[in-house]
C-alpha cells in the first residue's frame, strides 16, 4: 500500500468523491486559487474548474449557509472551515439550520453536507486559533461528528461523509496532516459510527481520537518497556459513538483513561466515563480517569502551551494511577 | 418613494392580468386573514401552543409576490409564515394541524407556527432565528445555478433582519455569483417592539442595494398590484439572468408582534395603528376591482363565506388529527433510524 500523508489522503478522497458524483463541490475560504490553506484541495480546481472548487469571501455564516441551503435541493456540499476556530461564525447555520432542518419539518429535508477543516491546537497559534471543540458538535442530535487518526482513516471516513445523507463534522487534526501513513489507492469507505482498535493490550483501556492517538501510542510505547500493556480505542466517530470496543476492552483490562485534547468541564471524555460506568462498573478496578487539555485559553508561551496539551508523560502518569503504581 | 400603483398602473395592470388571477389574489387575501383571525382565537384557546406571529395587514405582499411564481419556484420566509405557506400551496388543514401540534401537520406536528415546510409545493420554511434563513435560500439559488434551472427563490423577512450579518454575507455572494434569488423585505417598521428609526442608521432598505450593486426596487406593500408587477420584473431577472433583486416592501402589521404583545403595545400609539388600518389592502384592492366592474359586493360576500368555509374545514382537520405517537420522538433526527444513537442517552 503506498505511504501517503494524511493531507493527501484526504485530498484522495475529496478527488474520487467529486469524480464520482457531480453533485459534490467544495466551497470555502482560498479552497480553489490558493489550493488550500493547508493544501487538502491541491489541484482540485484545476481538475474541476471553478464551478465545483468555489472560493468564497470570508464569510462562515454565509457560505455555510449556502452549503445548507444547496444541500435542501440535492447537492452534496463540503465545506472547508479554515480553521475550526472560524466555525464559531456558522454555528447557527449548523445547529439552527443543518441540524434541526429535518426534525422540525418533519423529515422533509436531508442534508447532505460535510463541514471539514483542521482542528485543536498547532504550534503557538494562541487562544484564538487553538481549539477543540468537537464536543460542542457531538452535543447537538441531529450532527454527526467525525475525528479521523490516521491518513487511511481520514480518506476512508471522508468518502463516507460526503456519501452521507446527513450532516456530517469533519474534524482533521492540525498537526496531523504531514502525518504518513498506508492508504489503498483504490476507493474505500469507513463506515461512520465504528470504532477502531488502534493496539491490543491487557493492562489498560486508552481512549483517544485524532491527534491523541499519537499521543496515547507514544505513552504505550513507554509503558510497554516498563511491562505495562495497553489497549488503545479509537472512537473515529464522537456522533455516533461506538462504545462496544471500548467496553469490551474496559471488561478485559478493567481500567480506563481517557485522552482528550478539548476542556475537561464537560468535555467528551466525561461523557464516555459516564457511558463506562455506567455499562461496566462492576468490571472497574479503579475509577475511569482523564488526561485533557488544561481548562484555560491556550497560552502563546511555548512552555505554557506544552503544559495546557496532554503529552505522553502526563498519560504514563495516569496510567500509573489507574494501576495503583505511583 | 415606494412604487405604488397610480390609476393608470391600475387600469394597465387590471387589462393585462387574467381575470382568474385577480380573483384568486382576492380569494387569497380574504383566506389568509380569515385564518389568521382562527388562529388568534385558537391561541386564546390554547389550542395553538408556543409563540404565534400574526400576518395581518401584510398579505398584500405574500399575495402579490406569490402571485409570480411557478410551483416550482422556492419560498423561505421568516416565523411570521402561516399566509406565505398557505399561498404558496399548503393545505390549510395541514397547516393548522401544525399549529395544533398534530401529526397531520405540515412537519408532522414537529415545527409548529414558526417551523412550517412543504417541500413539495417549494415551502422551504418558517425560520425561527432573525435572518438566519437569509444563507439557506440564497444557496438554493445556488443550486439552481449549480444545475442550470430557471427556478427562482424568494426570501421573505422583516426590516430588522437586514442588519444582521448573514444579510450582507448572503447579498454580496448572490450579487458576486448571480444567484437567482429575491430577496424581499417586508418593512412593517418594527421588528418586535423596535421601531426601524431606532435600529437601523438608515431608513431606506432598498438603497442597501447599492453596496452590492444590486438591482432593488421599494414598493408599496399595502398593494397587491404593485408588489405583484415589482416581484414579476425581478422573477424576470431571475430566470433570464440568474441575477439577484433586493425588494423592499412598505407594510405594516395591524396584530402585536406576537399574541403575547397588544395591538399597538408601548412602541406604537393607537392612533397610528388605526390610521394605518385605514390602508387596509384588502379593501384597497377591492376598491380597484369594483372600480374596475371586475367583482361587486356580492363576490366579496361570496368570497369571504368560502374562505371562511376553509378556515373551518382546516379546524375541523386539525381537531380530528392525532397528536404525534411515542414513536416520532426519535423519527427523523438522521435520515437512518436513530438506534445507534441511543446508548449515550440510557
Amino acid at each position: 500500500m503506498p505511504l501517503i500523508s494524511y493531507r493527501d489522503a484526504l485530498n484522495q478522497a475529496l478527488r474520487e468523491e467529486l469524480r464520482r458524483d457531480p453533485n459534490v463541490f467544495l466551497m470555502g475560504e482560498e479552497v480553489g486559487v490558493y489550493q488550500g490553506a493547508y493544501k487538502v484541495s491541491k489541484g482540485l480546481l484545476q481538475e474541476f474548474g471553478e464551478r465545483r472548487i468555489i472560493d468564497t469571501p470570508i464569510t462562515e455564516e454565509g457560505f455555510t449557509g449556502v452549503g445548507i441551503g444547496a444541500a435542501m435541493v440535492g447537492l452534496r456540499p463540503v465545506i472547508e472551515m479554515m480553521t475550526w476556530n472560524f466555525s464559531l461564525l456558522a454555528m447557527d447555520q449548523i445547529i439552527n439550520g443543518a441540524a434541526k432542518m429535518r426534525y422540525m419539518s418533519g423529515g422533509q429535508f436531508k442534508i447532505p453536507i460535510v463541514v471539514r477543516g483542521p482542528g485543536g491546537a498547532a504550534h503557538q497559534l494562541a487562544a484564538q486559533h487553538s481549539q477543540s471543540i468537537e464536543s460542542w458538535y457531538a452535543h447537538v442530535p441531529g450532527l454527526k461528528v467525525v475525528a479521523p487518526s490516521t491518513p487511511y482513516d481520514a480518506k476512508g471516513l471522508l468518502k463516507s461523509a460526503i456519501r452521507d445523507d446527513d450532516p456530517v463534522i469533519f474534524f482533521e487534526g492540525e498537526t496531523l496532516y504531514g502525518s504518513k501513513g498506508e492508504v489503498p489507492a483504490e476507493d474505500y469507505t469507513i463506515p461512520i459510527g465504528v470504532a477502531d482498535i488502534k493496539r491490543e493490550g491487557t493492562d489498560v483501556t486508552l481512549v483517544a481520537w485524532s491527534k491523541m492517538v499519537s499521543v496515547a501510542m507514544k505513552a504505550a510505547e513507554t509503558l510497554a518497556a516498563e511491562g505495562i500493556s495497553c489497549e488503545i480505542v479509537d472512537p473515529r466517530s464522537l456522533r455516533p459513538f461506538d462504545d462496544a470496543p471500548i467496553l469490551a476492552s474496559v471488561r478485559k483490562t478493567n481500567r480506563c483513561v481517557i485522552v482528550e485534547e478539548g476542556w475537561p468541564y464537560v468535555g467528551l471524555g466525561a461523557q464516555i466515563a459516564y457511558q463506562i460506568q455506567q455499562a461496566a462498573f462492576s468490571d472497574l478496578d479503579a475509577p475511569v480517569t482523564r488526561v485533557t487539555g488544561a481548562d484555560v485559553p491556550m497560552p502563546y508561551a511555548k512552555n505554557l502551551e506544552h503544559m495546557a496539551m496532554p503529552s505522553p508523560t502526563r498519560v504514563v502518569a495516569a496510567v500509573r494511577e489507574v494501576l495503583y503504581l505511583d | 418613494m415606494a412604487t405604488a400603483t397610480t390609476p393608470d398602473h391600475i387600469s394597465r395592470q387590471l387589462a393585462d392580468t387574467p381575470k382568474a388571477t385577480l380573483l384568486d389574489m382576492l380569494h387569497k387575501m380574504l383566506l389568509g386573514r380569515r385564518f389568521e383571525e382562527k388562529c388568534a382565537e385558537m391561541y386564546a384557546l390554547q389550542k395553538i401552543g408556543g409563540f404565534c406571529h400574526l400576518y395581518i395587514g401584510q398579505e398584500a405582499v405574500a399575495i402579490g409576490a406569490l402571485s409570480t411564481l411557478r410551483p416550482d419556484d422556492v419560498i423561505f420566509t421568516s416565523y411570521r409564515d402561516h399566509v406565505h405557506a398557505i399561498v404558496k400551496g399548503c393545505d390549510p388543514g395541514r397547516v393548522m394541524a401544525e399549529l395544533f401540534g398534530r401529526r397531520d401537520g405540515v412537519s408532522k406536528g414537529k415545527g409548529g407556527s414558526m417551523h412550517l415546510f412543504d417541500r413539495k409545493v417549494g415551502m422551504f420554511g418558517g425560520h425561527a432565528i432573525v435572518g438566519g434563513h437569509i444563507p439557506l435560500a440564497t444557496g438554493v439559488a445556488f443550486a439552481s445555478k449549480y444545475q442550470q434551472k430557471d427556478q427562482v427563490t424568494l426570501c421573505f423577512f422583516g426590516e430588522a433582519a437586514v442588519n444582521i450579518g448573514a444579510f450582507h454575507e448572503s447579498l454580496n455572494m448572490a450579487a458576486l455569483w448571480k444567484l437567482p434569488c429575491i430577496y424581499v423585505v417586508e418593512n412593517n417598521r418594527y421588528g418586535m417592539g423596535t421601531s426601524i428609526e431606532r435600529a437601523s442608521a438608515i431608513y431606506d432598505v432598498a438603497a442597501r442595494a447599492c453596496a452590492y450593486d444590486m438591482a432593488s426596487e421599494t414598493v408599496d406593500g399595502m398593494d397587491v398590484l404593485a408588489v405583484r408587477d415589482c416581484i414579476s420584473r425581478a422573477v424576470e431577472r431571475g430566470r433570464r439572468e440568474h441575477a439577484p433583486t433586493l425588494i423592499e416592501a412598505r407594510c405594516y402589521r395591524f396584530m402585536g408582534h406576537s399574541m403575547s404583545d397588544p395591538v399597538h403595545g408601548h412602541y406604537r400609539t393607537k392612533e397610528e395603528v388605526e390610521e394605518q388600518k385605514q390602508q387596509d389592502p384588502i379593501k384597497a384592492y377591492f376598491g380597484h376591482l369594483l372600480a374596475a366592474g371586475l367583482v361587486d359586493q356580492k363576490d366579496l360576500e361570496q368570497f369571504d363565506r368560502e374562505a371562511r368555509e376553509v378556515v373551518e374545514r382546516a379546524i375541523q382537520f386539525a381537531e380530528a388529527s392525532p397528536e404525534p405517537s411515542a414513536d416520532d420522538l426519535y423519527a427523523d433526527v438522521y435520515t437512518e433510524p436513530y438506534g445507534p444513537f441511543r446508548r449515550s442517552e440510557q
